[in-house]
């Protein structure tokens, strides 16, 4: 059981900010942080006035109208981070920053030496506050990702017990897990808390999001915790870029390792795991530079590790003795997983995970000719009519994760399934032995016998049949109520058709052909 | 030696004979082509026991075909799609063991149907594809070549020039269903194979939905078959 606990100082762009440009500015001061054009962070003045998160500038204009504004700095935001880690590590050392504002550690030591989680949280909150952090906020829980949700639970200090993580996280919406394109995706479906993306069925989370998909709702479910001792990453999955000329532009340095960041994070997913902790060296011509473990709450992927490299690399300026090693320049950049986390235990799908590449790219070409559309793939979803229950997805989109799929649905219809479903009922007649067309007489019985039915526009005698099955879809809603009846026939040339009854006209649902 | 068994035994000299390239003939196969798995009821008519990489297979308009030639191959992981037929049945697919996440659905290629086979053909092993439109030699021969040199096979509904071997459904037969009651429960089938490669057809039953049965075995193959299939072999 690894108890963890995360520091983290809220609206960190802004007090990297402030920091950075003196104390000139007031402590009241309305801020805000943006990227390109929408907040990234404001200050709790610009909060109190409305401004938010995501808002346009000019609705945060609008909202306080005295706002200061300025631009994302990343650089800006570690230069500031790092030195604070730096100096609360003597207090408590191993101290990892998961990105700047935010910063984890195993609890264990720390809670032996200051007698207790409590004590030592609030030993550590008591040091950041003496630095001027007021806001300062910690929290303690079984693996990092529960332990960051509690320090953001508005608490200075929140304790979640030992097993408690899943019940602490259900409440919490989707949004947490951080990963933009899923959560939306999970609201759509109705799935808007940690707890109900939990309660999904893994295999089936795995199969419709991959294993990234899957190790999020591995932390959902509070399962961060289960790893009793991190596993020993293989050391053959570090990779090493030399720079030769050393190259002293901080873009240079992270454009050169963008390859190998992939190279990197490829070598995990082959051998299905996903680091959480990742040591990254900084290495001078002259040997020294910069070494440091950053966190992850779920895991790094490419883009994530160039950003751990930038920031390490405008914190490095603050430190005398690295910026020293480093003057002329970084000439060697070494990443090493520090911790590793299985990632699922089956072959990944099609989805998300590894496909073919030749496949892919034949696949895009035709989405080329037709768009996007044009490809898709499928799966089984929910429902009673067969039409329905095929879940289409275009090629390359993630399929919708559907709660439905394995629930009994009573009125579905029994295997053999037919081969054969338009997409549309076919319109079509049936007649009786007279000639005159087959109805419904009341609720469920057939006011006289089948004998013929019209396929391809022509009348089939039909041999064999059964029916009526009725069909009842949202029986609990007056007004949406669909009452329909099902049939099996066999016509005289051996083929067997489903045919569908509602309001009065005959169609084809399905074929057995 | 029977009359039949004569020209049976003289067609497997003239194939072997073509397949080591004794005898030159443009547009055949490469006797080393690999060869995709069938299941056994259909491995068995086919000519050469599974489908040959290369080739095209004609087959009707019959669903419960398709689903059972796509079965064996997708899963045993090998790519598919299906081109141009919108009401192929997901469910049944499935449940006759179809592994959906190796199968790629093109549903309407409209009038570019020749065009979306031949850049499937590149990298998917099995194409299946209803034509919206008459194909001429020329662009079979085409796709033929495309097909032979990426070892891809194409099962099209409908006619097809050049065609390896044409798979058609005989007699169906239903069990479960009555005069008003019971539930279709499982249906059989004849399936006759034509190959300008074995001679005579050979023909077989196969379970075309519903569960599989033991009973059916050799016994309903018909004794030609067996037959062809000894001196086919050598």
């Amino acid at each position: 059981m690894e108890r963890c606990l995360v520091l983290w100082l809220p609206d960190w762009p802004v007090t990297a900010l402030v920091r950075a440009r003196g104390s000139t500015v007031p402590d009241d001061a309305p801020i805000a942080v943006l990227a390109g054009n929408a907040v990234v962070a404001c200050s709790q003045a610009a909060r109190r006035a409305g401004v938010r998160r995501g808002m346009r500038r000019r609705d945060a204009h609008a909202r306080a109208p005295g706002l200061r504004i300025a631009a994302e700095d990343p650089g800006r935001d570690a230069r500031e981070f790092l030195p604070v880690v730096d100096r609360v590590e003597r207090l408590a050392p191993g101290l990892q920053i998961i990105r700047p504002g935010l910063a984890a550690i195993r609890i264990r030591g720390p809670a032996r030496y200051y007698g207790g989680e409590l004590p030592a949280a609030e030993e550590l909150l008591g040091h950041l506050h003496a630095e001027g952090f007021a806001e300062a906020m910690a929290g303690i829980a079984d693996g990092r990702f529960t332990a960051e949700q509690a320090a953001r639970s508005a608490a200075p200090v929140r304790i979640v017990p030992v097993g408690e993580a899943a019940a602490f996280l259900g409440p919490i919406p989707v949004e947490a897990l951080g990963d933009d394109d899923l959560a939306r995706l999970l609201v759509q479906l109705g799935v808007r808390t940690l707890g109900e993306f939990a309660a999904l069925g893994a295999d089936h989370v795995l199969d419709r999001f991959g294993p990234p998909g899957a190790h999020l709702h591995a932390l959902a479910s509070g399962r961060d915790s289960r790893r009793v001792a991190p596993r020993e990453p293989p050391p053959e999955l570090a990779r090493e870029v030399a720079f030769e000329p050393p190259l002293a532009i901080a873009d240079q340095v992270a454009f050169g390792i963008r390859v190998a960041a992939e190279e990197f994070v490829a070598g995990l997913v082959a051998r299905r795991l996903a680091c959480t902790e990742l040591r990254i060296e900084l290495i001078g011509p002259d040997g020294g530079g910069s070494e440091r473990v950053w966190a992850h709450t779920s895991s790094f992927d490419a883009a994530a590790i160039v950003d751990r490299v930038r920031w390490q690399l405008d914190g490095a300026s603050a430190d005398a003795r690295s910026a020293e090693a480093l003057a002329e320049g970084v000439a060697t950049v070494r990443l090493a997983p520090e911790a590793v986390d299985p990632i699922g235990e089956h072959e990944p799908g099609l989805f998300g995970g590894v496909t073919d590449e030749r496949v892919h790219h034949a696949l895009s070409r035709v989405q080329a000719i037709l768009g996007h559309r044009g490809v898709l793939t499928a799966s089984v979803g929910g429902g009673r009519r067969l039409a329905e229950r095929t879940v289409l997805t275009p090629w390359g989109d993630r399929p919708p994760a559907r709660a439905d799929a394995g629930r009994p649905w009573p009125g579905s219809l029994p295997p053999p399934l037919p081969p054969l479903v338009p997409r549309d009922p076919i319109p079509t007649a049936v007649e009786g032995e007279d000639g005159s067309p087959v109805r419904m007489m009341d609720r469920d019985r057939l006011g006289g016998r089948p004998a013929r039915v019209r396929i391809d526009g022509a009348f089939r005698r039909i041999v064999e049949w059964a029916g009526p099955w009725p069909l009842i879809e949202h029986g609990w809603d007056p007004t949406a109520m669909r009452r329909a009846h099902r049939f099996q026939v066999v016509d005289e040339t051996g083929s067997a058709w489903l045919l569908l009854l509602e309001d009065g006209g005959w169609s084809i649902e399905g074929g057995y052909d | 030696m029977t009359n039949a068994a004569e020209v049976a035994q003289l067609r497997a000299r003239i194939e072997h004979a073509e397949r080591t390239g004794r005898i030159g003939r443009s547009g055949r196969i490469a006797a080393d082509a690999p060869v995709l798995p069938a299941a056994p009821e259909l491995a068995r008519l086919l000519p050469d026991r599974g489908l040959r990489t290369g080739g095209a297979y004609a087959l009707g308009r019959s669903g419960a075909l398709l689903t059972a030639l796509l079965a064996a191959p997708s899963a045993a992981g090998i790519w598919c799609a299906v081109v141009g037929i919108p009401e192929f049945g997901v469910e049944a697919a499935r449940d006759a063991g179809v592994d959906l996440a190796r199968i790629a659905f093109v549903p309407d290629p409209g009038d570019r149907w020749l065009a979306v086979v031949g850049a499937l053909a590149e990298s998917i092993s099995i194409v299946a594809v209803r034509p919206s439109g008459r194909v001429g030699d020329a662009e079979a021969a085409r796709l033929a070549a495309r097909l032979r040199e990426r070892n891809a096979v194409l099962l099209v509904q409908g006619a097809w020039p050049l065609a390896e071997a044409r798979l058609e459904i005989e007699r169906r037969e239903w069990t479960g269903l009555g005069a008003g009651h019971g539930l279709l429960e499982r249906c059989t089938a004849g399936v006759r194979v034509t190959s300008r490669r074995t001679g005579a057809p050979r023909r077989g039953r196969i379970v075309l939905a519903g569960r599989p049965s033991v009973a059916l075995g050799t016994r309903d193959v018909l004794p030609d078959l067996q037959d062809a299939q000894l001196t086919a072999v050598g």
